[in-house]
């Protein structure tokens, strides 16, 4: 019996060093291809000069992060407005109440709304509409409006994804809490929000990384955040260089951001399920 | 069909310059009045044998090219670009015209024009992209805004420093703002003329800043109450040139064209004609 298990785990670890040599053959093979032939081709020259220029890239970096500043404040000065309104949607459309009635078609509507137009639009008619009515300084500022149209978009977005976990808790929870004395709100309180919440992190998540590269937009309509100085900088140098500096410095925050949402998606995963399958 | 037709066309264009002999390069009239297809100097060296193949952005405004149609020679880089086209002996019918955004013509790949004019300012940092000509036009940074706004009435610079400043992404605006000016509030930037006229309309800025001639036609035909605030002659100078190819071998064949055109006064004639009205803004000094 033990030998039996000793030989298994040998032919199991075999087989792991195998593919594991496979995949790094691969790999190796794939980027030598890569490293090889794409200078070969007739104006690599002109390309590497355009977007991988090292002198540019030093030079925008530092601007790049300055402005970068202004879209991580958007980003989290947007973030509790989103949750909150999104809440709000979200348990609208799962009230069951008739006289509530007006109130869930009309969250129903926002969210179709919302959903269904460019954000660039919002951004647009928010953005250059709702000052333009008349408003006096610093109440027509571009950085607010611009991120009333965000919200407004990504609240949608978020609803449906608590919508989502408000459907996900079984009926019979909500049958367990009202049966206890719970009345419909403390019910929705206390028993299924937080279920619910917990089991939507992961796509929240995902809602998240998409946002933070949108508040980019918000340069449409005038700041100067770091997609809008890449681009200043780019038409200044006649080079792309900054777009891919850019590019770096979103890769540096959304790569540990999905990283993490994958960590927590595995660890719901395996608390949920209790064996797993090799 | 068509192709018979060209290659009729090629056939007699060979035969004219072989007649013409070599002087043709500063010879516009017999350039006007021919079918012809280039001179000596530009043999071999246009995208497309026997054509010369124009630029301009889309859609081009005025006063550089009117009603967004550069065929008809209306507007000023229009005009400039036929008369070079003349000077390097090509006659008007083997012009072709494509359009191009900012970001096209600076893009690493092969160019589907010979040269591109719409208002590239000739920086040394463009140089290691892309090629310019010698300047064909030199003009001042200039403000515009409504009548009620805070620059109005701006005499010198140190006016300005209050006034929120808008400018359009790929102009040399910014800089002039950031530079120049410096004011104390941030400027905002603006993809075209409609979001910057958008955001003066909603009060978000006081002021845009754009060359000259740029500035006349904004606030004659694009924003309403708006007017021309002032220039800057003595802080800015933008050199416009045609834009090339990384170092095509056409413009020397051009710079020559444009020598032409400078001394015997086309191109004095030309800026009288389409920019002579659009350069009589009050000066703001430094």
């Amino acid at each position: 019996m033990n030998d039996s298990a000793s030989r298994r785990a040998d032919y199991e670890k075999s087989r792991r060093r195998r593919s594991l040599l496979v995949a790094m053959a691969s790999s190796a093979v794939v980027i030598a291809l890569v490293v090889v032939l794409v200078p070969r081709m007739p104006r690599w020259d002109r390309v590497h000069e355009s977007f991988f220029n090292g002198e540019r890239f030093a030079d925008s970096f530092p601007r790049l992060l300055d402005a970068f500043v202004l879209d991580v404040k958007i980003f989290f000065w947007s973030i509790p407005f989103i949750v909150v309104l999104a809440l709000l949607v979200a348990t609208t459309r799962n009230s069951r109440s008739p006289v509530l009635f007006p109130l869930r078609a009309l969250a129903i509507a926002y969210t179709d709304i919302m959903r269904g137009v460019p954000v660039i639009l919002w951004i647009y008619l928010i953005g250059f509409g709702v000052p333009g009515l008349g408003m006096e300084r610093p109440w027509n500022s571009p950085l607010i409006w611009g991120s009333v149209a965000l919200v407004l978009t990504y609240a949608s977005y978020v609803s449906e994804v608590f919508r989502a976990g408000i459907e996900s808790v079984h009926e019979s929870q909500r049958a367990a809490s009202r049966s206890l004395g719970l009345s419909t709100a403390q019910t929705m309180r206390f028993v299924v929000l937080p279920q619910a919440i917990r089991r939507v992190v992961p796509p929240l998540m995902n809602d998240l990384v998409s946002l933070q590269k949108d508040v980019a937009l918000v340069s449409l309509i005038g700041p100067i955040e770091i997609l809008r100085q890449a681009g200043v900088d780019k038409s200044k140098f006649a080079n792309f260089t900054p777009y891919v500096a850019a590019a770096v410095v979103f890769l540096l925050i959304t790569i540990p951001l999905t990283r993490t949402t994958d960590w927590l998606v595995e660890r719901e995963r395996r608390r949920t399920s209790g064996t797993r399958v090799r | 069909m068509r192709r018979i037709a060209l290659s009729l066309i090629a056939l007699g264009s060979l035969t004219l310059t072989s007649c013409g002999g070599s002087d043709s390069s500063s010879d516009t009239t017999a350039a006007a009045a021919g079918s012809d297809s280039g001179n000596a100097c530009t043999a071999g060296k246009t995208l497309t044998e026997g054509t010369l193949t124009i630029a301009t952005g889309n859609p081009a405004y005025g006063p550089w090219v009117e009603n967004d149609k550069p065929e008809s020679k209306e507007g000023f880089e229009a005009a400039v670009a036929y008369a070079v086209a003349g000077a390097l002996g090509f006659s008007d019918e083997n012009v072709t015209w494509v359009r191009t955004g900012f970001d096209e013509a600076i893009q690493p790949g092969a160019k589907n024009f010979d040269f591109n004019l719409q208002q590239y300012t000739i920086t040394e940092e463009r140089k290691k992209t892309v090629s310019f000509s010698d300047p064909y036009y030199v003009t001042n940074q200039a403000i515009v805004g409504l009548s009620d706004s805070a620059a109005a009435g701006a005499k010198t610079i140190a006016d300005l420093k209050g006034v929120k400043f808008g400018a359009q992404a790929s102009t040399t605006s910014l800089d002039f703002i950031n530079e120049v000016i410096k004011p104390s509030n941030e400027p905002f930037v603006y993809d075209d003329n409609a979001g910057a006229k958008a955001a003066l309309e909603a009060k978000q800025i006081d002021a845009i800043v754009v060359d000259l001639p740029t500035a006349f036609y904004i606030a004659a035909v694009e924003i309403e109450g708006a007017s021309v605030i002032g220039q800057f002659p003595a802080t800015s100078g933008d050199e416009f040139g045609l834009l090339f190819d990384l170092d095509n071998p056409l413009v020397s064949c051009v710079n020559e064209a444009l020598a032409t055109l400078k001394s015997d006064g086309t191109l004095d004639g030309l800026v009288q004609t389409w920019l002579a009205d659009k350069t009589n803004a009050p000066v703001i000094a430094e």
